[in-house]
């Protein structure tokens, strides 16, 4: 027994740590030219055996670490030691021992999916007597047996990343690495992923260390460690972190006829006594700071009744969080909501407009054999939130082309503010805003540059452009002078909506605008597409977090390029049934239940064939 | 240690099935691996050439006589010349202007009475906006009217043949009929594995970085001379083939003579195809981009190859500074040693010494292309 441990381990790991990190540095360039630390002097220890979390916002230092740990980097101070190995000098013997999956694994895209499994079955040495069946349950585990000749360039993103997953489970690794492994996957392929992490290291008693911006998957991890900036704020067993929240959490519900992101919005700006606020389930979900009890509030909460409510290991997240941005203040930009678009959007417009501002009935866009919207229709308010939900390849992205005039629909009826968009395409775009998920900006001029450009480019000129400008710059405080390509990714994004605001349309087309940014800088978000409701402006949004829906007045589900589901979260929530807790879970069982039904009534035309075809 | 040499075997092999996968896959690999070359040979075979056939020739006779007769008979019966006739010298002047002769050859009135005294001069003016043409000419024509003169000599029609004048008789050795198809093809061959090599494998690491395959490809117990070793494979075997294509067509289409031994041709271009991949593959690790390596890769190795290896320009008529940049270029070495094995035969020495000075470059090259794939991402 305790040879064979010794053999696993390596001689010089006496316990059973198989990470051992001691005052860990990296230092990168920046954007900017200047140095920054990705890791600051970072100790910590993994034991062998269990599942270990790595959890932060991005710019975390998360990646480094894992880099650092796969000898991929070299530390810049400090020792960091890997199944007792050194990163520095013994690189290789660690690459022969570990298997680790990047974020963004890299598939041989020409080759099929049984060509990538063979080749790293090749590279590992994996032995051709078991290999047949190890890819049998690999296959069988990520539903990809049916597509083994399919390239892998060809895969759904759901479907290449347990491709990935696979790729690296080839053989049983003495570690494993998983750099957020469910990054940019939709809900049900993030569950199908964990499911195969989780049955991996029941059977086989893996040490795993994982990586991930999901509390959530934090939530099933036996250790989590938490990190942001190149620092780690805590560690600890999941209920060891919550344990640090207890007391502070509380739900309230909004008043009567108002939005729950209205009352949400009060909450978190009083940053210095309230930690964060989210509306969930139609209600506020919130922190209070330990410092203020919850009887200081009462001029936030007005007349709702806040009750407590269990501790989250997200809300021990959030705190750890904004205290430690509260630490560095200097640079807790990210964290602060644009103020000056609170003060301005005072004059509220109060319930919604039942005048629609979109109208789509029927809309169809086929590609060639492949229809990606199927007989759409729904109409989006003046003054609304309307998101659009679905998984990847659902038809979100062709919808939204359509309606923001990018792409002509196959058929059907399309108005947006008023215009006929088969018709006068150039009409209705001039009373649009775009914000693609790729920001396009210019990474070589100035803030105040691109602001010139993309007024330009609407027909702004001269002093009315000059004007628009500084209010512009005022509301989401903009730096004018500052270089676009150096910013920070939350600046970007401000600066991004600047631009696509720029020419004060009436509609906001946001496409996927928080994929990519931390928690903090999620919630300015969130605030400022608030405000701007407020001010009138229709806004319609895609996301795939789905606990983002709860800021919306209406949401739309499509999968498979149809039309699942539509109404306000909580209508939504209630066709999901018992399964509609929250957002993610609702989203989850109306996706299946429409897959489900589709199984059926294909196995029920079958049967009716077969039958027809025997009578 | 023979687990690890085994090991290193079923890794190599696998690599090597992917690479070999991944460019039969694309399209765009086999155009410029085999479409481009066939147009390569095509065009260098066919549409490029330097010679000079039936360029038209004015011919002014101040006073006709019948020397004068027998000159312009001369011409005219020269394959590379065609003779018009014109009547005044500014008639010829303007068909010269406007590029309609390219060539003026006239006979003064004292023609006669001066090739009686054994010395005639024939002037001849030619268009020397193309000093390649020109020069060609030049020749050409003297040849035609010392031709034509050594007839009228044999017959006893002149008397210019004092004892003991000197004949020169030209003969050009190796290309004997000064036909430039044959120096173009042997340097056709270098072109196209320069463009093989560096072309193609200008896009291979680049790609693997960009797509963010190699990372996961460093943790595995790969090592980085293996994934060279393993991009160099398929590529050779198109180099090959493209060898071949070139020396059949050398050999069928242009007639061209393949004097040397075929093994030394072998030898000298698998070795030169190597340097040229493993400059492809250096380029493609050092930039990490595929746009950048392939300009790179124009810029660094097809250049050179057509300007400075002695392709299109004798590399003894360059001033001092490119003739030492000309030795740095590998398609240099390769060049030289190309077309005497085509034109001249086996000189086992050249063949040797470039061969060394071509496994040098390929020696250096294998260690510095290594370190772009060393595992490390910082």
């Amino acid at each position: 027994m305790n040879t064979a441990h010794a053999a696993r381990f390596g001689p010089s790991e006496e316990g059973a740590f198989v990470v051992r990190a001691e005052g860990l540095c990296k230092r990168f360039t920046g954007p900017d030219g200047k140095p920054f630390d990705a890791l600051g002097g970072v100790s910590f220890e993994v034991a062998a055996g269990r599942l270990t979390a790595l959890v932060g916002p991005d710019g975390a230092g998360k990646t480094t670490l894992m880099r650092l740990m796969a000898g991929l980097l070299h530390p810049d101070g400090g020792s960091l030691s890997v199944l007792g190995h050194d990163t520095r000098r013994e690189a290789q013997a660690i690459q022969n021992r570990i298997s680790y999956m990047p974020q963004r694994f890299g598939l041989y895209e020409d080759l099929s999916i049984q060509e990538n499994l063979d080749l790293y079955a090749d590279l590992h040495g994996v032995d051709r007597a078991i290999r047949a069946a190890r890819f049998a349950r690999l296959l069988e585990m990520t539903d990809l047996a049916r597509f083994t000749a399919r390239p892998a360039g060809q895969l759904s993103g759901g479907m290449k990343q347990k491709l990935g997953l696979a790729c690296t489970l080839v053989r049983v690794p003495d570690l494993l690495l998983l750099d957020e492994p469910s990054v940019g996957v939709d809900p049900l392929s993030r569950r199908d992923l964990w499911e195969i992490i989780a049955q991996m290291i029941a059977e086989e008693g893996l040490s795993v260390v994982v990586s991930t911006a999901y509390m959530d998957e934090a939530e099933r991890c036996d250790r989590v460690h938490v990190f942001n900036k190149g620092e780690q704020l805590a560690e600890g067993t999941p209920d060891e972190l919550r344990r640090r929240v207890r007391g502070l959490t509380y739900v309230a519900p909004p008043a009567k006829d108002e939005p729950a992101r209205d009352l949400q919005a009060r909450l978190i700006d009083a940053p210095e006594r309230v930690v964060d606020a989210v509306p969930s389930g139609g209600e506020v979900r919130f922190i209070r700071r330990p410092e203020c009890a919850l009887d200081t509030l009462g001029d936030l909460l007005g007349a709702s009744p806040a009750s407590a409510r269990p501790e989250e290991l997200e809300d021990a997240f959030m705190l750890l969080l904004r205290e430690h941005e509260t630490r560095r203040a200097d640079e807790a930009d990210a964290a602060r909501p644009a103020s000056g678009l609170t003060m301005e959007s005072a004059t509220h417009f109060g319930a919604q407009d039942p005048q629609s501002v979109i109208v789509v009935r029927d809309l169809v866009r086929t590609f060639g054999d492949f229809t990606a919207v199927a007989s759409t229709s729904f109409d989006v308010r003046r003054g609304e939130i309307f998101g659009l939900l679905g998984p990847n390849g659902a038809g979100k992205t062709t919808t939204f082309r359509m309606l923001c005039g990018l792409l002509p629909a196959s058929s059907g009826h399309l108005e947006v503010a008023g215009v006929n968009l088969r018709k006068a395409r150039a009409e209705a775009r001039k009373r649009i805003g775009y914000v693609a998920q790729k920001f396009a900006l210019y990474a070589n001029l100035s803030v105040r540059e691109n602001l010139e450009f993309f007024g330009g480019a609407y027909g702004l000129r001269g002093r009315a452009l000059r004007a628009r400008i500084h209010a512009i710059e005022a509301q989401f405080e903009l730096e004018p002078a500052a270089q676009s390509g150096t910013l920070p990714h939350g600046y970007k994004q401000r600066l991004a909506m600047a631009a696509g605001l720029i020419h004060e349309p009436r509609i906001l087309f946001l496409d996927e605008p928080t994929s990519g940014i931390d928690p903090l800088a999620r919630r300015a978000f969130w605030r400022t597409i608030t405000a701007l409701s407020q001010s009138g402006v229709t806004i319609i949004i895609t996301t795939h977090f789905m606990e983002e829906a709860e800021y919306c007045d209406r949401i739309a589900i499509q999968d498979a390029g149809k039309l699942l589901a539509l109404g306000t979260p909580r209508e939504v929530r209630a066709k999901a049934g018992d399964a509609g807790r929250d957002m993610n879970s609702a989203f989850i069982a109306i996706v299946e239940q429409s897959r489900r039904e589709k199984a059926e009534a294909l196995e029920q035309r079958r049967a009716g064939e077969r039958a027809e075809s025997v009578a | 240690m023979s687990a690890s040499a085994s090991g290193f075997r079923v890794r190599i092999v696998a690599l090597v099935r992917k690479e070999m996968r991944q460019m039969l896959r694309d399209r765009s690999n086999l155009l410029v691996g085999f479409l481009l070359p066939v147009a390569l040979i095509l065009l260098f075979g066919y549409g490029l050439s330097f010679d000079v056939k039936n360029a038209p020739v004015a011919i002014v006779t101040d006073q006709p006589s019948l020397g004068a007769r027998e000159l312009v008979a001369g011409i005219e019966g020269s394959a590379y010349l065609s003779a018009r006739p014109v009547a005044t010298m500014a008639q010829a002047e303007d068909l010269l202007g406007s590029g309609k002769v390219d060539a003026i050859v006239r006979i003064p009135v004292d023609f006669a009475r001066r090739e009686g005294q054994g010395h005639a001069p024939v002037q001849l003016i030619l268009n020397g906006i193309d000093s390649v043409t020109a020069s060609t000419l030049e020749a050409y024509i003297a040849g035609a009217v010392s031709k034509a003169l050594a007839h009228r000599m044999d017959r006893g029609q002149a008397t210019g043949g004092e004892a003991g004048q000197v004949e020169i008789v030209q003969r050009i050795w190796f290309n004997e009929t000064s036909n430039s198809t044959w120096y173009l093809v042997p340097g056709l061959v270098v072109l196209i594995m320069t463009l093989v090599g560096a072309f193609l494998t200008s896009l291979l690491v680049a790609r693997e970085w960009e797509r963010g395959t190699l990372e996961s490809l460093f943790v595995t117990p790969v090592r980085p001379l293996e994934i060279v070793l393993a991009k160099l494979v398929p590529y050779v075997l198109v180099g090959l083939i493209d060898l071949a294509m070139c020396l059949v067509a050398a050999r069928l289409l242009f007639d061209v003579p393949i004097r040397g031994s075929l093994f030394a041709v072998l030898l000298s271009s698998t070795m030169y195809l190597i340097v040229s991949l493993l400059l492809g593959l250096f380029i493609s690790g050092t930039t990490r981009n595929q746009f950048a390596a392939s300009q790179v890769a124009l810029l660094t190795s097809f250049m050179p190859a057509m300007m400075l290896s002695g392709f299109v320009f004798d590399l003894r008529n360059v001033p001092v500074g490119v003739q030492i940049a000309a030795q740095i270029v590998p398609a240099t070495h390769f060049m030289a040693v190309i077309k005497t094995l085509f034109l001249a035969g086996t000189d086992w020495a050249m063949v040797m010494r470039s061969v060394l000075i071509l496994g040098g470059y390929a020696l250096v090259l294998t260690v510095l292309t290594r370190r772009t794939v060393r595992k490390r991402l910082d």
